[in-house]
């Protein structure tokens, strides 16, 4: 099934029938060619029909989820979001009428619309088309919007070129969100983004202030030169989780000389050799 | 004691305000789409506005654990430019139906011309259309005139006095509104008009059924403490609590709760999704630890402003 499909059949098995009915007669006005003010009003109404509960998908409709459309992880999803992003896939509109319209209705949006915009970027028609847009999500002063973009989306991953890409992770430290939900974090793993990361840290420790280990992570494989001293900092002066990162980190780095600075920590080397050591494990928990 | 401002324009006002705002109780507060000082001369100025009522402030309030509602609509003022007035009816229906959108408003009169009167008219069509509230900017000069002509032609449109708020109101304005079955909003302004002096003996005098007060502070000189002040100073002067919690909170939250998009259980208890999307960012508590549900501390000033 395609995520029209089962957005719709997850929908109607949680909403009550008089909302469920609703949902669907807006959606086959929609599929019959309706106007821009059509999806605009309805696409606004949903959160006065539909509610916000999560949508709490199980473990087999993440699966069909991920089948439908590879990548695609609605784990986060509340039911609003989901009805938006339907109501949107309803149209059938080709790529370019899509995307005039969801910037239409990114102009006038809500909070909560964004976020469900910006969550639904893998599904909509002619992929290549929304690469600005999310960049323009990356940009957002509202850390809720800009992990509808970062958070276990596919999308930054496959179309946003490598500058939006590297401001996008480099903002995820900056604002304190995480990298583990990431999609295609250590494939799109770049030097310059390792050099970005490096100066980062150092601005961070000019300032006496922390570091998510979690950084580490896409400085490891082109750690070389400063950047390895820098991970010997952390080895030497770091917390256990810094210190732990910095270890993953090296263990990636193509230098000979990066498993020379792990050889005095053999606390860290035996972990690392027990696959002990996980970035997963050491992405901060909120 | 908990408190709501109905009507106070956050986009004027600096993070220092929502901070003292949230330390002195207030959990709510109701921000309606007014003019800037500056005259709009495009829609798109007039959207992006509208557009940072429903998004941005919204969010920028909630950092500080204050709710964030909103009003939409047309001000009196700038329904003069006409060409940009009829382009921004155009656009409000795109924004009535957002969540947080509890009125449309605030609209009315103001030097009271054809042109303001036709935008009027049209927003109350609207309001009927879509089944929503209407908050009403009552004039600053002939305002008795002003404020029984808004009543009127809401009446002659069709909306029910149960379904309109008349603000701005004073001690000449009160007594037909609250006879003509209105809500009677008073700002308290700290230097003009209604002071918080008047309006203990204004209390005193009507009571608190369909009264509350708000702040209306904006660019201009104002206090969005108005309303935790004036409720202590009413406490102060011996009217009874129930009616200093009715005129502060209560009455301003069963006025606009009629919209369905403003409950109590926002703040008290907020839905898990909007406790990810509205609670977690630290954008504008940039560099300190912003500790969801607990408010910062301004020692210095507690004495003045908290008020519990």
């Amino acid at each position: 099934m395609n995520p029209e499909q089962l957005i719709e059949r997850w929908l109607s098995a949680r909403l009550p029938a008089p909302t469920g009915t609703w949902l669907q007669e807006s959606a086959r006005k929609l599929r019959g060619g309706a106007s821009d003010k059509d999806l605009y009003i309805a696409v606004s109404l949903v959160q006065r029909k539909v509610g916000k509960d999560d949508l709490a998908p199980t473990p087999q409709e993440l699966q069909e989820a991920n089948a439908g459309r590879q990548g695609w992880d609605p784990t986060d999803w509340s039911i609003d979001q989901a009805a938006r992003i339907y109501l949107m896939l309803s149209t059938h509109a080709d790529g370019a009428e899509f995307a005039r319209r969801l910037d239409q209705l990114c102009v006038t949006a809500d909070v909560g619309e964004l976020v469900a915009f910006y969550r639904g970027l893998p599904l909509y028609p002619d992929q290549p088309r929304y690469a600005l847009r999310a960049a323009e999500g990356v940009r957002t002063n509202m850390k809720a919007v800009f992990e509808a973009v970062a958070h276990r989306n596919p999308y930054p991953s496959e179309q946003l070129p490598e500058p939006a890409w590297n401001q996008m992770v480099l903002k995820a430290l900056f604002v304190g969100s995480r990298l583990e939900p990431v999609v295609g974090l250590d494939q799109r793993a770049n030097p310059t983004l390792a050099r970005m990361l490096c100066d980062y840290a150092h601005e961070r420790w000019s300032a006496g202030r922390p570091i998510s280990p979690e950084l580490w992570r896409c400085v490891g494989p082109f750690a070389t030169g400063a950047m390895l001293d820098d991970l010997k900092r952390v080895l030497d002066k770091g917390t256990q989780p810094e210190r732990a990162a910095a270890a993953l980190a090296l263990s990636r780095s193509q230098d000979p000389a990066a498993a020379a600075l792990l050889s005095p920590h053999a606390d860290l080397q035996r972990a690392l050799a027990d696959g002990r050591l996980s970035w997963r494990a050491l992405a901060p928990t909120n | 004691m908990r408190f709501i401002d109905p009507h106070i324009h956050m986009s004027a006002r600096t993070t220092d305000d929502y901070e003292r705002m949230a330390a002195a109780g207030i959990v709510a507060l109701i921000e309606p789409a007014f003019w800037l000082g500056q005259p709009r001369t495009q829609v798109g100025t007039y959207m992006d506005y509208l557009s940072s009522l429903v998004g941005w402030e919204r969010f920028r309030a909630a950092q500080f654990g204050i709710r964030h509602y909103c009003t939409i609509g047309l001000n009196s003022k700038e329904a003069n430019n006409e060409a940009l007035a009829e382009q921004v009816l155009e656009i409000l229906p795109r924004y009535l139906m957002k969540e947080g959108v509890v009125a449309v408003g605030e609209i009315g009169y103001d030097d009271q011309t054809d042109a303001e009167d036709r935008a009027y008219r049209a927003q109350l069509g609207l309001a009927k259309e879509l089944d929503m509230l209407v908050q009403i900017h009552t004039p600053h000069r002939d305002k008795k005139r002003g404020t029984s002509r808004s009543m009127d032609v809401a009446e002659e449109m069709g909306v029910a006095p149960s379904r309109v708020i008349i603000d701005h109101n004073n001690e000449e304005t009160v007594q037909e509104v609250l006879d003509r079955g209105f809500w009677a909003a008073f700002t308290i302004y700290p230097h003009t008009k209604m002071g918080n002096e008047r309006m203990v003996e204004i209390a005193r005098q009507y009571g608190s059924e369909r009264i509350f007060i708000d702040s209306s502070a904006d660019w201009g000189v104002s206090d969005p403490l108005a309303v935790p002040k004036t409720a202590r100073l009413m406490l102060e002067r011996g009217i009874p609590t129930k009616d200093v919690e009715a005129i502060c909170y209560g009455n301003a939250l069963a006025a606009f709760g009629q919209s369905g998009q403003m409950r109590e259980e926002h703040w008290l208890n907020p839905a898990p999704i909007d406790q990810r999307v509205l609670f977690e960012g630290n954008s504008v508590l940039r560099g300190q630890q912003p500790k969801v549900g607990e408010l910062p501390r301004i020692p210095e000033r507690a004495d003045e402003i908290v008020f519990k």
